[in-house]
């Protein structure tokens, strides 16, 4: 019959019309500024810079080697070197970023930055919300503003997080025994040839770290 | 003419008040003045709510919350909706007829709100009572497809132009079903007054009124009246003139700002009027339904009609998608045209079967009303069944693919 069909959907939309101000369920708009859904564990937005510790300047992962400069795609990172050295977490004297900016207007969270850097230094954010009534100033991020400490990464992505704090823990291990290693050689050296003059390995051993080329 | 009480005629009142202290030559225009910003003032503010009711409602009818962010509930959107199409450049394309073109919207929105002239919003709230008023009606409803096809032709733009052509198809088809099915009315009341027309419907045997709606051809006539009504607003699911899909806008895509907003506003009153046309002609116009509820004031009862049929084209627009075009034009000529005549048959017979043929009262009113109905019905599922028969889905057979 002509008109059933329109009378069926008419009935339907009647019955969402009222559903919706009785059965909560339907309405499946979460209202975001208020409401908001947990973001997944993968997701990533913008990079920013890992510092061990308490002190960002000290524990400043970053080791200024550019290598994130060269490979980001739409070029948004500007690194200036330092001109003197600082130890790293194994101790080891290494250069240190003088300026790190990202120009977040330009970066494209492709995560390149991420996959390239051999010493765990960047990271993948999930802070979305960047809006700025500043369009230059706001958008250009500093090594100040970039540098977040290591928990917050455990906090934001406790997996990957968990992951590259066991391979650190490793590598300081290694450079470590390395070091023994090394310090227990050059004791050995040093007691060889002047078996007598008794004391000085000690000296030695300290001073062996020092000496591990850089990577 | 019959005097309500004091909150029946507030308004009415109100302006013998206001023009008894105006001096005696200035009377005449005080008058007009304010019965022409009452007029402009209720319906743009009626725009204005419905605007954002619509939104919610489609909203709510699609399981979503609608705007909900300026204001308590969202109920101010209108208003910054007003600013954003006031602060919106006002762009005319260098091929445009620019006189034409700018006085399109004009045109438009201001025909429309001569058909409020006739329209009997309350008892003795009428601004002019005219003894051709819904013939005034339709001759000057009729000037909006002018309005139309000159915003379309002075666009020089090919979508303008294929979407003015559409609407003015579609406004002439459907303008004879929506004349036709309001011929009924005219033909019982014998008369085109629309204020005779409710005072004939205020009437009350025992404690019903005499609404035309309450008769089989009423009925009819109503429902053919009210889907020729949505058809000749280019209202969903007849919005084809503005189908996005297609021609994006239609005749108003080359109208931005203030313009697009004149457009949108001429939009919403054509439906204010046209569904008051229709309160006036079927349900009775500003008249209570029973006896015992005529204490509520005229007004109210037209301005809550009117919400209620307001939310019947929501809901509509809402639940029907949008016609083909052949599909538009077959409604029109094969459905609604036979239908709306059968219909003045119905009314034809309504009034010969008086008491003296089918008897007294209560079983011949109901043989009456029966008689009538049959007339109706028995058309409607043959030519129901006429045009389903030619449409019958199959399977399609791919000759190519596969």
């Amino acid at each position: 019959m002509l008109g059933e069909g329109i009378i069926q959907g008419l009935v339907e939309t009647a019955r969402n019309f009222f559903g919706s101000y009785v059965e909560k369920d339907r309405l499946t708009t979460v209202q975001y500024p208020e409401e908001r859904l947990p973001l997944p564990e993968a997701s990533r937005v913008f990079p920013f810079l890992l510092y061990d510790g308490s002190d960002a300047e000290k524990g400043l992962r970053c080791v200024a080697c550019q290598i994130c400069e060269k490979e980001c795609p739409p070029r948004c990172i500007h690194i200036e070197k330092s001109k003197d050295k600082k130890p790293d977490f194994a101790g080891k004297a290494q250069f240190y970023p003088a300026v790190f900016d990202i120009d977040v207007a330009v970066c494209m969270s492709c995560q390149i930055c991420v996959e390239v850097c051999p010493f765990d230094a960047i990271r993948m954010d999930k802070q979305f919300e960047l809006s700025t009534t500043d369009r230059f100033g706001g958008l250009l991020w500093t090594k100040d503003q970039l540098a977040k400490p290591n928990d917050y990464y455990r906090k934001i992505h406790p997996t990957e997080a968990a992951e590259t704090d066991e391979r650190r823990a490793k590598e300081l291990a290694d450079a470590q025994a390395k070091a023994a290693a090394a310090a227990a050689a050059a004791a050995a050296k040093a007691a060889q040839p002047a078996e007598a003059a008794s004391g000085n390995g000690v000296s030695a051993a300290v001073k062996a770290p020092a000496k591990v080329e850089p990577q | 003419m019959v005097g309500g009480t004091a909150a029946d005629q507030v308004f009415v009142n109100l302006d013998h008040w206001i023009v008894g202290h105006t001096p005696g030559s200035l009377q005449a225009l005080v008058s007009i003045v304010i019965a022409v910003g009452a007029i402009i003032v209720v319906f743009a503010g009626l725009f204005a709510l419905t605007t954002v009711f619509e939104r919610k409602g489609l909203g709510r009818m699609q399981n979503r919350y609608g705007p909900n962010r300026v204001g308590p509930f969202g109920v101010l959107q209108p208003m910054a909706d007003a600013v954003k199409s006031l602060t919106k450049e006002d762009l005319v394309p260098r091929a445009a007829d620019h006189v034409v073109h700018y006085l399109a919207p004009l045109v438009l929105v201001g025909i429309v709100f001569l058909t409020y002239a006739v329209l009997p919003v309350g008892r003795n709230m009428t601004a002019v009572n005219l003894d051709a008023g819904v013939l005034f009606f339709f001759a000057v409803g009729a000037g909006t497809e002018l309005a139309i096809f000159m915003a379309g032709w002075s666009s020089h733009n090919k979508y303008s132009l294929l979407g003015a052509m559409r609407a003015i198809a579609q406004m002439i088809s459907y303008e004879i079903p929506l004349i036709l099915s309001s011929v009924p009315v005219i033909m019982t009341a014998g008369t085109l007054s629309t204020v005779a027309i409710v005072e004939q419907q205020a009437r009350y045997s025992s404690t019903l009124a005499h609404w035309y709606v309450f008769t089989p051809w009423g009925l009819a006539g109503f429902m053919l009246f009210m889907v020729a009504a949505t058809a000749e607003t280019n209202r969903s699911p007849f919005d084809l003139p503005e189908g996005e899909s297609e021609i994006i806008a239609g005749y108003f895509i080359e109208y931005s700002g203030f313009k697009f907003a004149l457009f949108f506003l001429a939009e919403y009153l054509e439906m204010f009027a046209v569904s008051g046309l229709g309160i006036t002609l079927f349900l009775g116009g500003w008249s209570a339904p029973f006896s015992f509820l005529t204490w509520i004031p005229s007004w109210i009862w037209f301005f809550g009609k009117l919400l209620a049929l307001i939310f019947a084209f929501i809901w509509v627009r809402g639940t029907v998608p949008r016609l083909r075009m052949d599909q538009l034009m077959n409604f029109a000529w094969k459905f609604m045209l036979p239908m709306t005549l059968v219909v003045i048959l119905s009314a034809g017979i309504w009034h010969f079967l008086t008491i003296d043929v089918v008897g007294p009262k209560p079983l011949g009113a109901v043989i009456r009303w029966l008689v009538c109905a049959l007339v109706i019905v028995a058309p409607f599922i043959a030519l129901a069944r006429g045009l389903e028969r030619g449409r019958r889905i199959e399977k399609r057979t791919y000759r190519f693919a596969e």
